[in-house]
C-alpha cells in the first residue's frame, strides 16, 4: 500500500492545533467539533437533495400525468419542470450550497 | 467554392490556430501540471472547461434533434445530463479536491488501501472513456465532411493531430485552457442560431422565454394532433414511465461518476473553488441545455409548417434518392430543404403524387433506402442531426453563422475527446504504471509515460473514429450506466461511510460492473454479436440505457453489507476520511506524493 496523505490536523488528540498556515488565533479542534461540522454539512446536503428530487423526479416525472393539466406559461407544468424548471433549480441549488458552506466553514473555522 | 465553405475554412482555421497557440503557451514540465494543471485553475475557468469537457458532439449536434422527435421524453437527457452536477457538487467534488491526488483510481486505491480496488477503478475508467471517445472522433470527422467537404477519414486525422499537439505538450493544463476557449466558441455557435430562429418564429429573442410564454408549443401540439401524432408535450410516448425514471437516474449518477469530469475538480486551487466550479460548470451547461428544448420545439414546428405550406415544384432523379425542390406559397424556393436532401440526412417521397410532402407517424422508407418507400402515409425521413445543423439556413442567417456552427461542433467534439483521452491515458500511465507497477519511477519517466500513453490513446481513438464498429452509437449512452454502477458508489461510500472497507468496495464495484455489462451485452446482442434478436428485451421493464441504475443499487447494497461483515478499515484510513471531510489544508497533500 502506498502512503496516505496525512492531514494537517487529526480528529484524534485533544487540542491539536488546527491549520498552521496562518498561525495563531485558531479555535481548538476536537472530535466533537468535527462531528458537529459534519452533521451540519449532512443536514444541508439532505435538504438540498430533497429539493433536487422534488423538482426533477417528483414534479417532472413521477407526477407527470397528474400535473399535465396545470400550466406554467403556455406549457404543462410537468413538461416545464422536466425540460426547463428543474435545470434552473439545479444551478441555484449548487450556488446555495457553496454560499451556505462558506458560512458554515467560517463558523467552524475550517475555511481555507 | 461556396461562400459557406469559404467562411467555414476561415473560421475553423482561426479557431484551430487559437487552440494550438493556447496549447503551446500552456505546455508543462512536471506531472502535477500534466495531470491536474498544477491545481491552479480558478473556479470560473474550471467551470467553463468542465462544461466544454462535458458537452460532446452529441450534446451540440444531436440532442435537440432527439428531443424534437421524443417530445416530453427528451427530458431523460435534459435532466439526466444536468442533475448529476448537483450530486457532484454536494457529494463528491469538494472531498475529492481535499484528497488532492490526480485521478479517480488514486482515491479508490488509497481510500480502500488496495491495489486490486485501484486496478478495478482504473479498468472501469478505461472502459467508460473508451466507449465514449470513439464517438467523439467520429463526430469530428462528420463535422469536417459536412461543412468543409473533407472525407471523414481526413477529418478524423486532422482532429487527432490537433488534440495530440495540445494534450501531449500541455497535459491537463493545455487541455483546460483550450477547453475554456472551446466553450466560448461552442456556446456562441449554439446561441446565435437559436436566438435568430426564435425571433423569426415568435419575435422574442430569448429562447427560454418564448418557449415557455409564446403560443409556439400549443400551436405545435395542435398541429401534431392534426397530423395523427400525440401532443408534443404528452409524457411517456416513446418510453414507459419506469424506464424514463431509470434512464434519468443512470444518466445523472453516471455523469457524477465519469472519470474525465471528476478529474476536473482536482485542478482547482481550493476545496471552496471546487464547489463553486461545479456551480459555474452547471450554469454554463444550463445555457445550452435550456436552449436545446426550445430549438427542438421551434425546429419541429418550422419543419411541419414549411412542409404543410410548400408544394413540390420539381423532382430531380438522383442515384440514391430523388431530390424534391419545394416552393413556399409565394413561389420562393425552400433552399435548405434542397441542400439538406443532398447530404442524405433528409429525404422525401411524394407517395400519393399530390404535389405535397406529408409528415405523418411511422417510417417513410425501408431503412435508409430512399428509393424504397414503405406503404405507410409518412413521406418524410429526417436525421435528428439536421434540427441543429440546418437551423441557421432555416432562419436564413449569414454564411459566417453557418461556419460558426461548424466550428462549434468541432469545439464540442475536440474538447470532450481531449478530456477523455487524458482520463484514459492517466489511468494507464499514472494508476497502473506508476502507482501499481513502478512506484519507483522518476518524474521524468512518468512524464514520458504520460505523453506516450496520450499518443497511444489518440491513435486508438482515431482508429475507431475511422473504422467505427457498428455498435458504437448504440453503446455510447451505456458508458453512463457503467460509470454509475462502478465508480460512483465506491467514491460516495469512501467519503460518507467510514466503515466501508476493501472487501466491500471490491465486491460492490465488481458486482455492479459485471451485472451492468452483462445486461447491456444481452439486451444489445443483436447489434454487438449479431444474434437475430436481443437475448433479453428488458430487465423488469428497464432498458439497456437505464440498467446502470440497478447496477448502482446492487453496488451500494453489496458494498454496504460486505463492509459490515468484514473487518473495519485501519485507523489511518479513518483519519484520511476525517481529513477529506474538512476543507482546510487542501494543499498539503502534494508533499505526500
Amino acid at each position: 500500500m502506498t502512503k496516505v496523505a496525512t492531514p494537517p490536523k487529526k480528529s484524534s488528540g485533544k487540542g491539536a492545533q488546527g491549520g498552521g498556515r496562518r498561525g495563531g488565533g485558531r479555535q481548538e479542534w476536537s472530535p466533537e467539533k468535527a462531528s458537529a461540522y459534519w452533521k451540519r454539512n449532512l443536514r444541508l446536503i439532505g435538504v438540498l437533495l430533497a429539493i433536487w428530487f422534488v423538482v426533477s423526479y417528483l414534479l417532472g416525472l413521477i407526477l407527470a400525468n397528474m400535473l399535465y393539466g396545470v400550466r406554467i406559461g403556455q406549457l404543462p407544468m410537468s413538461f416545464w419542470f422536466a425540460q426547463q424548471g428543474a435545470i434552473f433549480v439545479f444551478v441555484i441549488l449548487i450556488f446555495v450550497y457553496c454560499w451556505l458552506m462558506d458560512r458554515i466553514d467560517k463558523e467552524f473555522d475550517v475555511h481555507e | 467554392m461556396s461562400d459557406v465553405q469559404l467562411w467555414t475554412y476561415i473560421v475553423v482555421a482561426i479557431t484551430f490556430a487559437f487552440y494550438i497557440w493556447i496549447g503551446y503557451t500552456n505546455r508543462v514540465r512536471d506531472t502535477k501540471g500534466f495531470y491536474v494543471a498544477g491545481q491552479g485553475v480558478p473556479a470560473v475557468a474550471n467551470g467553463a472547461a468542465t462544461a466544454a469537457d462535458w458537452m460532446s458532439a452529441a450534446s451540440f449536434i444531436s440532442m435537440a434533434g432527439l428531443i424534437s422527435t421524443m417530445g416530453f421524453d427528451g427530458a431523460i437527457y435534459l435532466l439526466g445530463w444536468t442533475g448529476g452536477y448537483v450530486l457532484l457538487a454536494l457529494l463528491l467534488a469538494p472531498y475529492l479536491r481535499k484528497f488532492g491526488k490526480y485521478t479517480v483510481p488514486d482515491f479508490v486505491g488509497d481510500r480502500y488501501y488496495s491495489q486490486t480496488a485501484r486496478l478495478i477503478a482504473a479498468i472501469a475508467t478505461i472502459v467508460v472513456s473508451l466507449t465514449y471517445v470513439a464517438g467523439q472522433m467520429r463526430g469530428v470527422g462528420i463535422v469536417f465532411s459536412r461543412f468543409v467537404g473533407l472525407p471523414i477519414e481526413w477529418g478524423v486525422v486532422v482532429g487527432m493531430a490537433i488534440v495530440a499537439f495540445f494534450a501531449m505538450l500541455g497535459g491537463m493544463k493545455g487541455i483546460t485552457w483550450t477547453q475554456v476557449a472551446q466553450y466560448a466558441v461552442l456556446i456562441v455557435a449554439y446561441l446565435i442560431p437559436a436566438v435568430a430562429i426564435g425571433v423569426v418564429l415568435t419575435g422574442n429573442p430569448i429562447p427560454q422565454l418564448s418557449f415557455t410564454f409564446s403560443d409556439i408549443v400549443p400551436r405545435l401540439n395542435a398541429v401534431q394532433i392534426d397530423l395523427g401524432f400525440k401532443e408534443y408535450t404528452q409524457p411517456f410516448q416513446s418510453k414507459t414511465q419506469l424506464d424514463v425514471l431509470a434512464i434519468t437516474i443512470a444518466l445523472m449518477v453516471g455523469t457524477a461518476g465519469l472519470p474525465h469530469v471528476i478529474t476536473r475538480f482536482y485542478t482547482t486551487p481550493t476545496v471552496r473553488a471546487a464547489r463553486y466550479s461545479a456551480g459555474w460548470a452547471l450554469l454554463f451547461i444550463a445555457l445550452l441545455y435550456t436552449t436545446a428544448p426550445a430549438i427542438a420545439a421551434f425546429a419541429r414546428y418550422n419543419l411541419i409548417d414549411t412542409l404543410q405550406n410548400a408544394t413540390v415544384a420539381n423532382v430531380i432523379e438522383g442515384e440514391k434518392q430523388n431530390i424534391y425542390e419545394l416552393v413556399y406559397p409565394d413561389g420562393t424556393p425552400v433552399t435548405w430543404a434542397t441542400s439538406w436532401q443532398r447530404t442524405g440526412l433528409l429525404a422525401f417521397y411524394d407517395k400519393n403524387g399530390d404535389g405535397k410532402i406529408e409528415l405523418r407517424p411511422g417510417a417513410a422508407f425501408q431503412g435508409r433506402n430512399f428509393k424504397a418507400p414503405t406503404d405507410g402515409p409518412n413521406e418524410v425521413f429526417f436525421d435528428n442531426d439536421i434540427i441543429v445543423l440546418a437551423n441557421p439556413e432555416i432562419a436564413q442567417l449569414a454564411p459566417i453563422v453557418i461556419a460558426l456552427v461548424a466550428a462549434g461542433g468541432l469545439a464540442a467534439a475536440l474538447s470532450t475527446a481531449s478530456g477523455l483521452l487524458l482520463a484514459m491515458s492517466s489511468a494507464v500511465s499514472h494508476d497502473i504504471y506508476y502507482r501499481i507497477l513502478r512506484p519507483t519511477a522518476t518524474e521524468r519517466q512518468r512524464m514520458i509515460a504520460g505523453r506516450t500513453m496520450i499518443l497511444i490513446a489518440i491513435l486508438f481513438a482515431g482508429y475507431f473514429g475511422i473504422n467505427p464498429p457498428g455498435f458504437v452509437s448504440q453503446v455510447v449512452a451505456m458508458a453512463f450506466g457503467l460509470a454509475a454502477a462502478s465508480n460512483f458508489p465506491a467514491i460516495l461510500l469512501g467519503i460518507f461511510d467510514k466503515r466501508a472497507n476493501t472487501a466491500g468496495a471490491i465486491w460492490g464495484m465488481s458486482v455492479g460492473l459485471v451485472f451492468t455489462l452483462a445486461m447491456i451485452l444481452m439486451m444489445k446482442s443483436n447489434v454487438i454479436f449479431g444474434t437475430p434478436a436481443p437475448l433479453l428485451n428488458d430487465f423488469m421493464g428497464i432498458s439497456a440505457e437505464g440498467i446502470g441504475t440497478i447496477g448502482m443499487i446492487l453496488n451500494f447494497v453489496v458494498a454496504f453489507v460486505v463492509s459490515r461483515m468484514t473487518a473495519p478499515p485501519p485507523q489511518e484510513i479513518q483519519e484520511l476520511v476525517e481529513s477529506v471531510r474538512i476543507p482546510r489544508g487542501a494543499q498539503v497533500v502534494e508533499g505526500a506524493h
